[in-house]
Parts: C-alpha cells; structure tokens; sequence
C-alpha cells in the first residue's frame, strides 16, 4: 500500500478483494477506502465488478480473498444480516421491498429490536422523523405497490437509516430517477454526509460522479485503475481511466431535412393490459432520415407504444399506417412486409431466441424455405458478425452466452438485414458499456443518413437526446411535451418526465 | 333430540369441514412463505393411518392425534427438503408426496382395513352455549377438535397479522430477496412453515378417522379432502378466518347427501350429490386460476419460486 497509515481509520474498507465467478473474475485485488463523512463513488462501466464489490461489502457475497474492515476492525459479513449489524447498508438497483407492505411494515422487516408482537408506530415516527432530517419524504402508512419508483428509493433509503447504518451503498440509484428526482437524491446524499455518514456512490455516470462525490475510485475489468479527489480530476481523464481509450459520445443530429413521414401513429389508444400500461390518443409522424426520440420514465407506456407500432398489439382506436400502408392490428408480419424492423428492449427475451445461435437467430425474420441451407445460414451469419463487428466464436455460438453489447449487434444484424425503411427501436443501449454503446449509435446513424425512419423510445434520457432530432415525451400513456433536438433541455424534459402539467 | 334434518346437516357440516379447517390453515402458511405444497392428501392420508394404528395400539385417541400429527410433519420435511434446499420443482415434488404418502399410508392400513377404532373421539358439550337453539346445535355440541379447529384459525391470523414472524412470513412469500437482504433466513422460515404446515395436514388427516370415517378404507379414508384443501386456500383468499368459512361451505357439500337423502328428496341420484365438493373445488379452481385474479386475490408474489441467493 503506498498510503501512509491513516490517523483515523476509514469508515469502510476493503484490502485486496478478490471474487471470481464461473468465467469471469469480478474482483481482482481490489483496494477502497472511504473515510467518515464521505461521498465516495465508484465509477465504471457494466461489467467492470462495482456491483460486486458493493455486494461483498454489503455482505451478500463473501470475497475469496482479501478483507474487509469496518472503522479499522476486521469484518466477516456472511449475510446482509452480519454487515447491517456494523452499520453498513446497501440499497440495491432492483429494490428489495415488499411491494404489498406499508413502508412502515417494510421499515421493521427483520428488525431485531422489534417486540414480537408487531408494533409499527415507533417505526411510522422515525420514519418520519428521518425523513424530515434528510429530505426524504415518505408516508409511512403508504403501501409500497402505489409508491413511484423515486418514492421507493427514498423507502430504501430511510429503511437502512433506521437500521442504523453508517455506511450506506447506493448501487446506480439515479438509473431509475428523473433528473429532478437525481437532485433530490444528492442533496440527500449531501445532508447524509455532513451527518457523519459515509455514502458509496455507484455510477457509470460521469456527470453524477462529479457532482455528488469528494473521492472517486475508478474500476475497470475488476481491478481499480484510478483514485482521485473528484474536485482535481477532470472529465476526460476518469473517462479514460474508464473506458481504457479515448471515446466520443458526441450528440449526432440529422444534417438534411427529413423527407415524407414513414412511420404515421393516428390517434392511437391502447388498453393496458397485464403490467403495461394504456396508451392515450398518441400521435405522431416519423419522416424519413429522421430520428424520433420517446422519453419518459420507465412503465408510461413505452412498451405498449413500442408493440403498437410494431403490430404486435391491437390498439383500441387509432391507426397505425407504415409506408403509406395501413397495418394496425394485423401482426407483426403484417408491418414487416410493409419495411418495419423492431429492436425490442428486451434482447434476449423478446428479441434472440437465446438457446439458437447467431446464424438460425437471423434466419427468424424468414422461416423460408422449409429445409435449412446450412451452408447459405453460415456465410450470412459470417457477414453479419464481420459487418456489425460482433465480438463471438462464431456463427455457431449460442446468442445466450454473448454480451449485452454483441448481442444487441447480433440483433440489429437481423433487423436491419431487409433493409427496412422504418425502423422502432427500444433502449437500444441499455446496460451497454460504452464502447458498444457508442457502436449502437452509429449503426443507428447511418441508417438514419440512409434515409430510415427511427422511432428511438428509452428511459435514458442521454441516450434519446444524443440521437434525436426530434424528442416527445410519455407520461402515463400520453404525450406531453415535445421538442427538437437541439432546443432540447434536462430540466424541462424532466420536468415533464415528471409528469408537471405546464406542458 | 328432535332437531330439523337441515340443523343437523349444518351440524354435520361443521363436522366435516373441520379436517379442511386444519389441512387449509397448514397450507395457508406453507404458502404464505412461498412454498406451494401439493402433498396435501398424502399428508392427510398418512396422518390419518397413524393416527389409526397409535390410537388401537395405545386405546387412547389422543395419542393417536398426537401420532397423526407428527406423521403429517414427517412427509412435509420431504417437501421442505425437496423444494428448499434442493429447490426442486414444487409441483413436481408435491404430487410424489401425495403418491408417496398415498403408498405408505395404503401399506400401512392393509393389516386394518375395514377395522372399526374402538376408541374415538367423544363429543363435548359446552355448557349453557350448547343451549342456544340452532346455532348451540350447530357449533357447541361438538367434538373437542371442532373447537381445537377455531383456536388453530384464530392463533394463525394473529400470528399472521399481528407478529414479527408473522410479517417476516410473509416477506419471505412476497419478496424472498428482500427478506434475505433484510437479515432473515429465507430457508428457515420456508423449512418451519411448511413443517407445520404437514402437523396441520396429519392433525386433519387425524381428525378425519378418529372422528369422521367409522373405519379405514385405504385412500377412501379422505377421498381426495386433502385437494378440497387446496382449493379452499385460493378460495379463502390465503386467510384463515375465511378458510374457516369455506371449510364449512365445502363441509355443508360434503353432508349435503346424506341429508337430502334423510330428508327423501330422491330426485337428484346419490352418486350426484357425492360429486358435489369435488364440482365445487373445479368450479373455484377454474374461477380463480387466470393469473389477474390471483394477484387480485393476494396469492404470495414468490409462491412455488424456488430461492437462491443471487450468484450470477
């Protein structure tokens, strides 16, 4: 350790953390340490092993080599249970809430000073007490299943302080927030660390990372590869220490006017059905060589505005019209003929058939003929890995075991294979590193520059701002705002994200 | 003694829907830690033929509800090893414990099949409550176990409700990840719920010969209660006090032959009348099986979910 022995121990710390799962090393030696009163963040892309760390220190995971210390003492976390009892506490990026509990029942789950005849009342006014004190507002009485997802977090939150927790791990929380909700979330943070708490902030987030943290460690490929005071380092250093390169995310914008509307959504209302959610009178024209950006806060309907136009989902009324051909209702088939392609969001689920491999994932769009050319099925899939520059062993190889990045590629290679004129695609660059992100992006690009018609919807409002030309936003099932591109901004865009009626 | 036939049917029904009233209470908290457990009958049937055997062996009937009730216990340790810690398929692991069950108790029985047990279980009058007409008929002049029955349904909702194990239960049904993450042992709780969940079984099962059934008649002893069982948690929502109420709308199917029979309405064939619980369980079954009535009904978020803590 090249460190001199700290006068005060650190809050938190672990020395040369190692885990390995099947395949992958997570972890390989890793080094944090976070003092008292400290935001320190953790930033690196998908993959790079913060989440596995932030597990081991949580106690979900036990490293395979290395320690962890608590103020100085050794700690041996076999459980969550174990590391709440040394006061640290994590929130997860999926939440771990009862969603049919009050938040008061979720805020004394596994409380061990709770008598056992169940008692919430003291729970209801430290809930509120702690929410007073950290900007954290929360109904104690409210049940969880009718709470936003800013709501939820907040529950989160309060629950590991009323746990007792010291150290608090917040694992990607602004992946589900609105910009404004994110505000929020650092003030919070803020208010937590002046405390005396110690808050580790996890991010692939540039931006967050400097605007929240004192420290940040950067981790790439389960090593750390950076450690820097946040208010000396600059943008492109820790995107670099990131990435391992330099990159370019620069916003791409259509250079020519686009041409006659492709893709045309009239007056379109759908049920909601199951989890999705109704869609209220959408309308909206997509013209070719140009990209439309959907925003919105994840379940306002984007999936059911994605299956409509898609043809996969009936609407109730409306129409939706593909190259001047009408398809509403008449399947997916039916909108493929008329040059539609659709990128769903969930690749592996919706989109790959994940046992198949890439070459017989590509022949899915057309089962014709009945007998399989081997040969022909191989030097396509050929084609398309050299072309989309999938990182895979071969045309053989099950789109199960490629990464989120190659398996997006391999996806796109098929959708776009026909040439289509319309093209929906949904977070094409979720939980992608940026690398791939950014190879997503020109594929996109160029289609576009082709004169595709681009229906983009994502919750990632970075990702819909550095494609769009034009940005709408959904908010339960309706659009409320829109804008071009370039006039676009965060705040009113959150705002209206948000749900705010001044749109 | 010159009740109406109809009192007397609700009398009888009351009677009979008390083995439901356990075996239904059991799987309530079986499921409500996320542990479907199809085994129900096979509980049922092994408790019962033990309860059998310990009660001729010992001539005392309480010894053989004792018995019964471990019995029931036993065959769920399978289940609970099965699904939680080799976290097996619950289905799968279900239906081989009625059949185990079912075999074991079969063999079991052979030596007294057709038996009649000499020491049942005698009826307990309560006191100036027996004297209420009708409802003193009906609820008060039966056995010990009808009100053993009501105090297993009223600890269970206030355990349930009201208990920091009880809300610790049920996160383990709802969410087993937030449970964990909260400090609980999903496995323990799963392994204790469904334990007792069998005691309740073997104690229906228990009931059912020592005070139902004059003799043990192979797997006609509970004649497929133990899927009524079933049935009636879904119906009951997964709340005891309402299990109590359907144990005894099923209880009131299940009488219901012999008293229009007593009462000489002949028009609908016995053998109809016998298939009227069975009818009934479908009917609630296909009723309450699409998926959104589930949920609307509060089916645990996590029932029949296996449980692994996540290591990628």
């Amino acid at each position: 350790m090249p460190d001199s022995p700290p006068a005060v121990a650190p809050a938190i710390e672990a020395r040369g953390v190692s885990k390995a799962f099947p395949g992958v090393v997570a972890n390989a030696g890793v080094d944090l340490r976070v003092k008292k009163g400290e935001v320190h963040a953790i930033l690196g892309e998908n993959g790079a092993g913060k989440s596995t760390l932030a597990s081991i220190l949580a106690g979900l995971y036990r490293p395979d080599e290395g320690e962890v210390r608590v103020n100085g003492e050794p700690a041996h976390f076999g459980s969550p249970r174990d590391a709440l009892a040394r006061g640290v506490g994590m929130v997860y990026q999926h939440f771990r809430l009862v969603e049919r509990f009050t938040v008061a029942e979720n805020v004394v789950l596994g409380d061990p000073h709770q008598p056992l005849l169940l008692s919430t009342r003291r729970a209801e006014k430290t809930v509120a007490e702690l929410g007073e004190k950290y900007g954290l507002p929360v109904n104690p009485r409210a049940r969880v299943e009718d709470l936003s997802v800013g709501e939820e977090q907040r529950v989160e939150i309060v629950k590991m302080l009323y746990r007792g927790a010291d150290v608090l791990i917040l694992d990607e929380p602004t992946a589900v927030l609105t910009p404004q909700e994110a505000e929020n979330l650092f003030e919070t943070v803020n208010a937590m660390a002046a405390e005396g708490k110690s808050v580790i902030f996890i991010s692939h987030k540039l931006s967050e990372v400097l605007a929240v943290s004192q420290h940040v460690t950067v981790m790439r490929d389960g090593h750390v590869v950076a450690r820097a005071e946040t208010a000396s380092s600059d943008r492109r250093s820790l995107a670099r220490a990131m990435v391992g390169r330099d990159v370019d995310l620069s916003v791409q914008r259509a250079e020519e006017a686009p041409g006659e509307p492709l893709l045309v959504l009239e007056g379109l209302n759908v049920a909601g059905e199951g989890d999705t959610v109704p869609l209220r009178d959408v309308s909206l024209e997509v013209r070719a060589g140009e990209v439309v950006g959907v925003a919105g806060v994840s379940g306002n309907g984007q999936r059911s505005l994605a299956e409509v136009a898609a043809g996969m989902r009936t609407p109730t009324s409306g129409r939706v019209v593909v190259r001047g051909v009408d398809t509403t209702g008449k399947g997916p088939t039916a909108a493929r003929r008329a040059g539609l392609a659709y990128v769903p969001e969930d690749r592996l689920g919706t989109g790959l058939a994940p046992s198949l491999s890439i070459s017989e994932n590509l022949l899915l769009t057309h089962p014709r003929p009945f007998f399989l050319k081997r040969k022909q099925m191989e030097a396509t899939a050929r084609e398309a890995i050299k072309q989309f520059e999938i990182r895979a062993p071969g045309p053989d190889a099950a789109t199960r075991g490629l990464s989120g990045g190659n398996a997006q590629k391999a996806l796109l290679a098929r959708e776009l294979s026909d040439g289509p004129e319309v093209i929906v695609v949904a977070s094409p660059t979720r939980g992608l590193d940026v690398g791939a992100t950014q190879a997503v992006r020109e594929i996109l690009d160029r289609r576009r520059r082709a004169g595709c018609a681009i229906l983009l919807i994502s919750e990632d409002l970075d990702e819909v701002r550095s494609l769009s030309d034009r940005i709408l936003v959904l908010y339960e099932g309706r659009i409320v705002h829109e804008t071009s591109g370039e006039e676009a901004n965060v705040e009113d865009l959150g705002l209206a994200m948000a749900g705010s009626s001044e749109h | 003694m010159n009740d109406a036939v109809w009192v007397l049917t609700l009398a009888a029904a009351v009677s009979a829907g008390t083995p439901l009233v356990f075996a239904a209470v059991g799987e309530i908290l079986a499921e409500k830690s996320g542990v479907l457990n199809l085994g129900v009958e096979g509980m049922m049937l092994l408790g019962a033929v033990t309860a059998f055997l310990a009660a001729a062996a010992s001539g005392s009937p309480l010894v053989g509800l004792l018995a019964g009730t471990l019995a029931g216990g036993g065959l769920a340790v399978v289940h609970a090893f099965l699904s939680v810690t080799m976290r097996a398929n619950q289905i799968v692991s279900g239906l081989a414990l009625v059949i185990f069950g079912t075999g074991l108790a079969t063999f079991l029985g052979n030596p007294i099949e057709g038996d009649p047990l000499k020491p049942g279980i005698v009826d307990l009058r309560i006191p100036i409550l027996a004297d209420i007409p009708v409802v003193g008929r009906i609820l008060f002049d039966q056995d010990p176990l009808v009100y053993a029955s009501w105090l297993v349904v009223a600890l269970a909702a206030f355990y349930m409700t009201r208990t920091r194990t009880g809300l610790a239960l049920r996160a383990c049904g709802e969410s087993p990840e937030t449970a964990d993450a909260m400090g609980l042992s999903v496995a323990r709780l799963r392994y204790v719920h469904v334990i007792v969940g069998g005691l309740l079984a073997g104690a229906g099962g228990a009931y059912q010969i020592l005070a139902r059934v004059p003799s043990w008649s192979g797997a006609g002893t509970t004649a497929g209660i133990g899927w009524i069982a079933l049935a009636l948690v879904v119906f009951a929502a997964w709340r005891p006090w309402r299990a109590l109420l359907g144990a005894y709308l099923f209880g009131a199917a299940l009488a219901a032959n012999f008293a229009l029979q007593a009462a000489g309405v002949d028009a609908i064939p016995a053998e109809f009348l016998s298939m009227l619980p069975y009818l009934l369980t479908i009917l609630v079954l296909v009723i309450l099986s699409a998926s959104s009535a589930r949920k609307r009904l509060g089916a645990p978020a996590a029932l029949g979910v296996p449980y692994a803590r996540e290591e990628r």
